[in-house]
């Protein structure tokens, strides 16, 4: 006779997905894009990226062990690691450390850990700890470096690199030199000046931009290497295509009736998909599931809202980038989106009254 | 067109790892020892327990009637072997809770002589309602896993005007194969049981639905079934829960079963290939249910194969003949992995609805440790009916259980394909049955607070009721009195 001990109901058995799993596959989609932006920017960007980091998974500690709950498993989960890693990749490179130390507090104390911890939480962590560093930083988060890549002429040596992130920007002098606008904060600046586009994008390189050459957020340059890493996840089955196709769509969509109707004071689409967090944002944040609608069809309303809500931020509201707020938004509407789009039930009709049964007359006459 | 477009519709399910390849391939082994003991329950199916028409000690033939069917819906049971009745008592019944339920243990004498019985002559010739008869006197119950009795649902279909017989061969659970293996040795005879079956319920058309991962038993069936326009086969497409009897006649037929309603309201009526095979079996050799094809699977099973074997023997015996490492059993599971029951030990027999004994290792029962739900919704995708597992899951865990209700946990079917795919290992189809008998068991207590209620009412009116009566009656005598004693004055002046 063989006994058993701990019986449960079935499925008996199991894919090999596990959370770890899919943590690990959205790091490693993460990783060329991050990579890259680490070379281009240069030592300052890997101090902050490795501050970022190290305090978010801190932080997870400190909660968990205040909450009482083992924290070494919940940490090998790698959902701190990957918050951590998302803030950093929408920080300024060459912010301060103390930007990175921040923004992961927010992202996981208020962002995650005040709700209850991995899937409890209502606003997405790394969009909500760069809205609050923007909001309460503006200077250091619209302090864009100059691509610099590492061992170029340009580039920061160790100790130089060690002095921006741990002193500030101030003590490189003259400042002006290696820093400057994003693409959409230049044009949001020129706009208020009344130029006009054609003249403002005179010396625009939409391929520098597609390879992420250019000023931006550490991991957020390169439209290629995101929107590679995002294919990749829904070809891996971890994201569907629902929220990054809608949400792209959307914007494409609204810029270019926009740029068709005048093309002096609105942006192309290709300037719209190239640029700031727009793809980040498409394949890497709004496809958060725990803060994303469950189904299909509310994962597409999300994702137009999230394009729309970017479009019109960029194009009339103060802020050159909208993807945090626009992230933000839609979050707080995901539980209205979940609450009225529902999958309809077998043999109920969407009302959730039962089906009625066609008779074998109807039947034959159809 | 666009009727060819809403036919061929499935929604949600999983495509799980098959491991069906260790045991499709071979024959059906015929060659099991008989057991010295045999434990037959009385309840293999649904519906209410059969009743015992033996006693300890007495000598029964093989097929013997050894317990009557109780009521409308109930299955006798039948002597798997001959030999002699040494008890009828309670014995653990093959459920997760083993539970004990009364039992027939039968001590076979090792001739495995049939009882003698002549035969009806040609079946097509009977009445429809005798071939329900047979049916229901051979103990057939559905062996797709449901064990429901099969004349019910065939007295069913004559009374409900089914148009099409659906013949569920669609083994969608992983590990199972011996409806598989049944389609490719005895298609012959399970076309016969279709053509009974058809009769019996007065049915024009019948279609099997075979999973496209058996190509060798969809040609078998294919072939058996050439002389017969009227049963078609067709091949479904390889996704579990495919078997779930409306996934298959939405697929099969177009039409989609209304909730609360059952398929004879669309015309159409599933049986298990299992099933037409015993009915084949029943009325062609009178040979009632008595033996099956169980699948003995898993990772701890040296010699995993399809056996026949007597109704009543125990797993334990089973899993010696196929060499199971009891060290490296995890969990033994009877059905297939995705809603078959986790059984606590070894010692329970095989009843009719055994299509399967699995004896799985740590590996594959996935043992990894229980996380937060992260909201993936893979198991939103995963529902074929269309529910929302997390959060009836989340309701269910803050014991907001008709909150659940609401949003569909009465339409759930425990398939399992929500906990296959959770990647945070959350026994969802637990809570909901958790939910489900939790439900059951509150609407109990509240029957028998009411019916208490009443009761009380009742005994508060009716002892008012005598009071009134009481005092009526006082009233009445002292009147009376009051009557004699006027009329004893009058005739006192009178006098």
């Amino acid at each position: 006779m063989i006994a058993t001990k701990k019986l449960s109901s079935g499925a008996h058995t199991g894919t090999n997905v596990t959370v770890q799993r899919i943590m690990w596959q959205v790091i490693l989609a993460i990783t060329p894009a991050t990579a890259l932006g680490l070379f281009y920017f240069g030592w300052p960007a890997v101090n902050l990226f490795i501050i970022t980091i190290l305090s978010a998974i801190l932080f997870e500690a400190f909660c968990l062990r205040l909450a009482g709950k083992v924290a070494i498993s919940a940490i090998l989960d790698g959902s701190a690691l990957l918050t951590g890693w998302l803030v950093a990749m929408t920080l300024p490179p060459w912010a301060p450390w103390w930007i990175g130390v921040a923004g992961s507090g927010v992202a996981i104390i208020l962002g995650k850990q005040v709700y209850g911890g991995l899937g409890q939480n209502l606003f997405n962590p790394a969009m909500l700890a760069r809205v609050a560093l923007l909001i309460s930083f503006p200077i250091e988060m619209t302090t864009w470096a100059n691509v610099a890549p590492i061992n170029s002429s340009h580039a920061p040596n160790f100790s130089e690199s060690w002095s921006i992130t741990f002193s500030g920007l101030d003590t490189m002098a003259p400042i002006d030199a290696i820093t400057g606008a994003t693409t959409l904060g230049f044009v949001k600046t020129e706009f208020s000046q009344k130029h006009l586009l054609p003249d403002i994008l005179a010396d625009y390189s939409l391929f520098f931009d597609f390879l992420g050459w250019t000023r931006g957020s550490l991991g957020e340059t390169s439209a290629l290497l995101l929107g590679l890493g995002g294919l990749w996840l829904i070809r891996q089955g971890v994201i569907k295509w629902h929220i990054p196709v809608s949400l792209l769509l959307t914007v494409t969509v609204l810029s270019g009736f926009f740029h068709l109707m005048d093309s002096h004071h609105y942006l192309t689409p290709l300037v719209h998909l190239n640029s700031g967090a727009l793809m980040c944002v498409a394949f890497f944040i709004a496809t958060d599931y725990v803060t994303s609608p469950n189904t299909p069809a509310g994962q597409l309303v999300f994702g137009m809202g999230c394009g729309l809500l970017i479009f019109v931020i960029r194009t009339w509201g103060a802020y050159p980038e909208g993807a945090g707020f626009a992230v933000l938004l839609m979050n707080a509407a995901t539980p209205l989106i979940d609450h009225y789009i529902k999958p309809r039930i077998y043999g109920r009709y969407r009302n959730g009254k039962p089906l009625e049964p066609k008779t074998v007359e109807q039947e034959r006459k159809s | 067109m666009l009727k060819l477009f809403k036919k061929r519709r499935i929604r949600g399910g999983v495509h799980a790892e098959e491991h069906k390849a260790s045991t499709s391939g071979q024959p059906i082994a015929v060659d099991f020892p008989l057991p010295k003991k045999l434990y037959i329950p009385l309840q293999q199916h649904v519906g209410k327990a059969a009743e015992p028409v033996v006693r300890v000690g007495d000598r029964v033939l093989k097929g013997q009637l050894l317990a009557h069917s109780q009521g409308m819906i109930s299955a006798p049971v039948h002597a798997s072997s001959s030999g002699m009745i040494v008890d009828i008592n309670d014995y653990p019944a093959p459920h997760p809770s083993a539970l004990p339920i009364r039992t027939v243990v039968l001590e076979t004498d090792g001739e495995d002589k049939w009882l003698e019985q002549p035969l009806a002559g040609d079946p097509f010739q009977l009445d429809p309602e005798e071939i329900s008869l047979l049916v229901g006197a051979a103990g057939i119950v559905g062996l797709g896993g449901a064990a429901f009795p099969s004349a019910v649902k065939l007295n069913l279909g004559r009374k409900n005007k089914i148009h099409t017989l659906l013949i569920n061969g669609g083994e969608c659970e992983p590990y199972l194969t011996c409806d598989d293996r049944l389609m490719q040795e005895r298609a012959v005879e399970i076309i016969d049981g279709i053509r009974l079956m058809l009769h019996g319920m007065e049915t024009g058309q019948a279609i099997v639905g075979i999973e496209d991962n058996k190509p060798a038993a969809y040609q078998a069936m294919q072939d058996a079934s050439l002389p017969y326009p009227f049963i078609k086969v067709e091949q479904v497409p390889t996704r579990y829960p495919m078997g779930w009897d409306r996934q298959l006649i939405r697929y099969l037929t177009g039409n989609e079963v209304p909730a609360g309603g059952r398929s004879a309201d669309v015309g159409v009526i599933m049986h298990n290939v299992g099933t037409a095979y015993s009915v084949h079996k029943a009325i062609r050799l009178n040979q009632p249910l008595i033996n099956r094809v169980v699948t003995v699977a898993g990772g701890a099973v040296a010699l995993p194969m399809n056996i026949e074997v007597p109704i009543g023997t125990l797993i334990s015996e089973l899993f010696a003949f196929c060499g199971v490492d009891q060290d490296a059993t995890q969990r033994i599971v009877m059905g297939g992995p995705m809603m078959g029951d986790a059984l606590p030990h070894s010692n329970l027999p095989i009843v009719k609805a055994s299509s399967g004994i699995l004896a799985l290792t740590r590996k594959e029962i996935r043992s990894t440790a229980q996380q937060p739900c992260i909201r993936c919704a893979q198991c939103v995708s995963a529902c074929p009916a269309g529910l929302l597992p997390l959060d009836m899951a989340n309701r269910i865990r803050n014991n907001q259980l008709d909150a659940a209700v609401d949003i569909g946990l009465k339409d759930c079917i425990s398939c399992g394909s929500c906990s296959y795919v959770c990647p945070s290992n959350i026994p969802l189809v637990h809570y909901f049955k958790y939910a489900t008998g939790e439900l059951v068991a509150r609407q109990q207590a509240q029957h028998k607070s009411e019916q208490t209620k009443r009761l009380i009412d009742d005994r508060n009116a009716r002892i008012a009721r005598i009071k009134k009566q009481q005092e009526e009656e006082e009233e009445a005598r002292l009147a009376a009195k009051a009557e004699r004693e006027r009329l004893k004055n009058e005739q006192g002046t009178l006098a």
